[in-house]
């Protein structure tokens, strides 16, 4: 699934568009625990977090994460922002909760798991 | 790549924001020397665990990172309380940090068995009252 259709299936924000909203995302991870994403975390993916820190952005970084939504109506802070724009990361925003988004997501095709065993 | 790329920072412990800052430019060094995405992913997941470990834990410290031929070498050092017991420190979900670090996603006490599993080769001395000296190996 295209960056830009998951966009759409969460009705999100596009608070920061990264390098391309056309790249094919093919698995998902839900954490807000960001030493979880590190230790499992496969290539590809899509994160979803409910957490609020710089550090979501150097996460997905660290990871070539390229795009990161923040779930039930959470905003981003300037600090956010500004790394996501640098790091050509695509940052969204959606009034959905966790279990919805991720659920509207696996319903429309993306149902690879994005952690590893 | 003759000659040996070495590259040295200071990690502030006062700002919780800067945390991985020196792991980001030195990811970015690491690929734009062209090394394989493996070995510049396990390399970024378990430095950047350890910088924020020296920022977390023991109020900032320095990480130094240099590649030659055959390795990357990243040694994160900080002159904090030192751990006890490494043994118990080592095991999945052990973590003396706290809920403010909770908010940032980390304390969970998965970051020294991330290091493990990331890092080829992983070594830490640490001293009580004198601090850790974390050394990260992987291999080109
Ligand atoms: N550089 C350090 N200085 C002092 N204590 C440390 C350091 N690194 C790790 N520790 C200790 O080891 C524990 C486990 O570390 P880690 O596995 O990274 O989990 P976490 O950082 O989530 O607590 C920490 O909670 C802390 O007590
Ligand atoms: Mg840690």
């Amino acid at each position: 699934m295209k960056i830009r259709e998951i966009a759409q299936v969460l009705e999100a924000k596009i608070e920061v568009e990264g390098d391309s909203l056309d790249l094919e995302i093919e698995a998902a991870c839900g954490a807000d625990l960001m030493s979880d994403v590190m230790a499992y975390a496969k290539d590809n993916v899509l994160l979803l977090t409910g957490l609020v820190s710089p550090q979501v952005i150097r996460t997905a970084e660290m990871l070539d994460i390229k795009a990161v939504v923040l779930v039930r109506g959470k905003k981003p802070d300037a600090t956010m922002l500004k790394m996501a724009a640098e790091k050509g990361i695509t940052l969204l925003t959606t009034k959905e909760s966790m279990f919805t988004s991720c659920g509207k997501l696996y319903n429309l095709g993306l149902t690879k798991r994005g952690i590893r065993d | 790549m003759s000659k040996s790329i070495q590259l040295h920072f200071e990690l502030p412990g006062n700002d919780l924001a800067l945390a991985g800052e020196a792991s980001s430019k030195v990811k970015k060094t690491l690929n734009q020397l062209g090394l394989k995405p493996a070995v510049v992913k396990k390399t970024a997941v378990a430095m950047y665990e350890a910088e924020i470990n020296a920022i977390i834990h023991a109020g900032g410290g320095t990480l130094a990172a240099t590649i030659d031929q055959e390795k990357v070498v990243v040694v994160v050092r900080d002159q904090g309380p030192g751990i006890a017991d490494l043994e118990l420190a080592m095991q999945e979900g052990y973590s003396t940090a706290p809920e403010k670090i909770r908010e940032m996603g980390f304390g969970a006490g998965m970051g020294l068995p991330n290091m493990k599993r990331h890092a080829d080769l992983l070594e830490i001395e640490s001293a009580v009252g004198q601090g850790t000296v974390v050394t990260i190996i992987v291999y080109l």
